[in-house]
């Protein structure tokens, strides 16, 4: 990297549209992949909750997921589905699935049992008892896993660079590392980390105002 | 306050019912029947694997019969969803199982907005409940289970069950998890709360005590669901049908059988009252001329009990000295249980108790034979027979 002053502040000023723009391109891979996440892994947990047996498999095959590396993940998608935005969706959402699944079953499976047999015992049905009762009680936990799964997808976001995506990452790979530019590095580091505080602090506040009765307990015994 | 409606209960009978799992040789009830007379309380209970819970939880379908046919006012329980008949039957668990994420008021008005009641009937409904089970409506209502005190949520429990007022109730040991003075209380509460609403109550408890407290009948079951005894708390610790029922209600029950009782269930005995200032030959004249008595009340001007005379203090003439008696007389009202009077008498040296009213005037003697001689009158059994006291059966 030598030529290059450290870090030259006035090449933020002069790109703050493609910063925003790279910006706003991690934020919406970000949210695509933790949507997606977040439905396909409740359908599992769903799944899981009626037929309990299908929880081993179905966490050893996300945890599969989980545990091939990034490039390597990218570099196989990329040679069924090419240098697309899929291609790098695919990649993102199976590497939420294996928190969020995990969180959203341990979620209900934490819901007391009394809560449960009085919930049935009352009348409600099966539905009821999981819209009205045990999704609202699994709701901490299943924030705590969204929140986990989204600021990890956030740092994931930025290895896309290399299949041509790459939001944030575009800054560090593309016009910073290939480049030998520390400025534009600093900038997409520092933003992404901004943004991965950002979301967790969002999400739990999300959480807090959701469950207020949560911050009720131990208030008296 | 407005009461709750006067619908009371329904008949609960089970005809036959049996429950078997698949797997095991003994069913887990097996060809039980029993009648529950509407707006009574009927207790299940036996010892651990007797199917008292199995029983119960046939009656609301979270364990469905294998044999047999449940009624509830002359209705099948299996002539409607299993979902539509909870909603008619009151649900309260040990562990009360509020729901953490509503508030109380929300956790009353679960069934009612099941059944879609309009929004101020609910709030009406809701706030009449509270009440009813003594909590401040808007000191609770928006208030979450975590932040209240365990009795105060099992009221609430009792509340959300009673919400849509149903005809029945099924109560799998709500005081198990109280400390027993609280649970003293609450049982109490409970009984105060029935006498208004008259719901047919079907009770579970491993607590032989708490059965003879709650109970209007209670069913003695055996391993197997196998009805033991079926009767009053009084016939069957004064008759228990059945060598298993003698030892399950324990070697105490005659001392059991005194809590049933009341000193004002007992023929009065008048006492002989005495004043100071009084002559004592008056006194000792009309000491005399009752045979069942060698003591004198002393009261002072408002009727209230001062101490014991006996002849010996009588004797001579004179005016009869303030200070005269032998303090110490044992006071009891009309509510105390015979329990508690016996044991009040037991521990003074006269053995007569002086029955006192709300202001502390005397209105009678109870003694330690008069107790005794209640607890050896026959009892009236469910059936109205009149049923000797004695041992079980043998056999």
């Amino acid at each position: 990297m030598e030529g290059q002053p450290f870090f030259r502040p006035e090449w933020i000023g002069d790109n703050l549209d493609v910063i925003g723009s790279r910006l706003w391109e991690h934020v919406q891979m970000t949210v695509i992949a933790v949507a997606i996440g977040l439905l396909l892994a409740f359908a599992l947990a769903l799944l899981i909750r009626r037929l309990p047996f299908l929880y081993g498999p179905i966490v050893g095959f996300t945890g599969t997921l989980y545990a091939i590396p990034s490039l390597a993940l990218f570099a196989i998608l990329v040679a069924f589905l090419g240098l697309t935005l899929a291609a790098a969706e695919v990649a993102l959402v199976s590497y939420t699935l294996l928190i969020l699944v995990r969180n959203i079953v341990a979620g209900l499976r934490g819901v007391p049992a009394e809560v449960i047999e009085a919930a049935t015992g009352m009348g409600l049905t099966s539905g009821q008892r999981l819209a009205r009762i045990e999704l609202p009680i699994a709701l901490p936990v299943i924030v705590a896993g969204l929140r986990i799964a989204t600021v990890t997808t956030i740092g994931l976001v930025t290895v896309t660079a290399l299949i041509g995506r790459g939001g944030l990452g575009y800054l560090i790979v593309n016009t910073g590392i290939n480049r030998f530019f520390p400025t534009s590095i600093y900038t997409g580091v520092v933003l992404c980390v901004a943004l991965a505080v950002a979301a967790d602090l969002g999400l739990l506040g999300l959480q807090r105002w959701l469950t207020p009765w949560a911050r009720a307990r131990g208030a008296s015994v | 306050m407005n009461g709750p409606s006067p619908a009371g209960g329904a008949v609960v009978e089970l005809e036959h019912v049996s429950k078997s799992y698949p797997g095991t040789d003994a069913p887990a009830v097996g060809d039980l029947s029993l009648t529950i007379p509407a707006g009574e309380i009927c207790v299940l209970v036996g010892p651990s694997g007797c199917g008292k819970t199995t029983t119960m939880k046939m009656i609301n379908r979270l364990i469905e019969p294998t044999g047999g046919r449940i009624t509830i006012g002359g209705e099948d329980i299996m002539s409607m969803p299993a979902v539509e008949l909870r909603r008619r039957i009151g649900y309260v668990i040990q562990q009360v199982g509020l729901f953490p994420h509503l508030t109380i008021g929300d956790n009353v008005a679960t069934v009612p907005r099941l059944l879609r009641w309009k929004p101020p009937r609910i709030r009406e409904r809701v706030e009449e409940l509270l009440e009813l089970v003594g909590l401040e409506p808007r000191e609770y209502r928006d208030r979450y289970p975590a932040e209240l005190s365990g009795g105060e949520r099992q009221r609430v429990g009792v509340a959300r069950a009673l919400a849509a007022d149903p005809p029945v109730m099924l109560m799998d040991e709500p005081f198990g998890a109280v400390d027993p003075i609280r649970r003293e209380r609450l049982q109490n509460e409970f009984l105060r709360l029935q006498a208004r609403v008259r719901k047919t109550i079907v009770f579970v408890t491993h607590d032989v005590d708490e059965a003879i407290k709650m109970a209007d009948k209670i069913a003695i079951l055996q391993r197997g669901g196998v009805l033991a005894q079926y009767d009053t708390p009084d016939v069957i610790l004064a008759s228990p049908a059945t060598e298993f029922v003698e030892r399950f209600v324990g070697a105490d029950r005659g001392l059991k059988r005194l809590s049933l009782g009341r000193v004002r269930d007992l023929a009065p005995i008048a006492p002989v009252i005495v004043h100071a200032g009084e002559s004592r030959a008056d006194a000792r004249g009309r000491l005399d001329r009752v045979e069942e008595l060698t003591y004198a009340l002393l009261v002072d001007d408002r009727d209230r009990p001062i101490g014991w005379i006996d002849a010996h203090d009588l004797a001579g003439e004179g005016p009869i000295p303030a200070d005269a008696a032998t303090p110490g007389a044992p006071t009891v009202q009309g509510e105390t249980t015979l329990r508690d009077a016996l044991s009040a008498l037991l521990g003074s040296s006269v053995q007569l108790g002086v029955v006192v009213d709300e202001r502390d005037r005397v209105t009678g003697l109870v003694s330690v034979d008069a107790i005794g001689e209640a607890l050896r009158a026959p009892v009236r059994a469910a059936d109205g027979s009149l049923v000797p006291i004695g041992e079980a059966a043998a056999g």
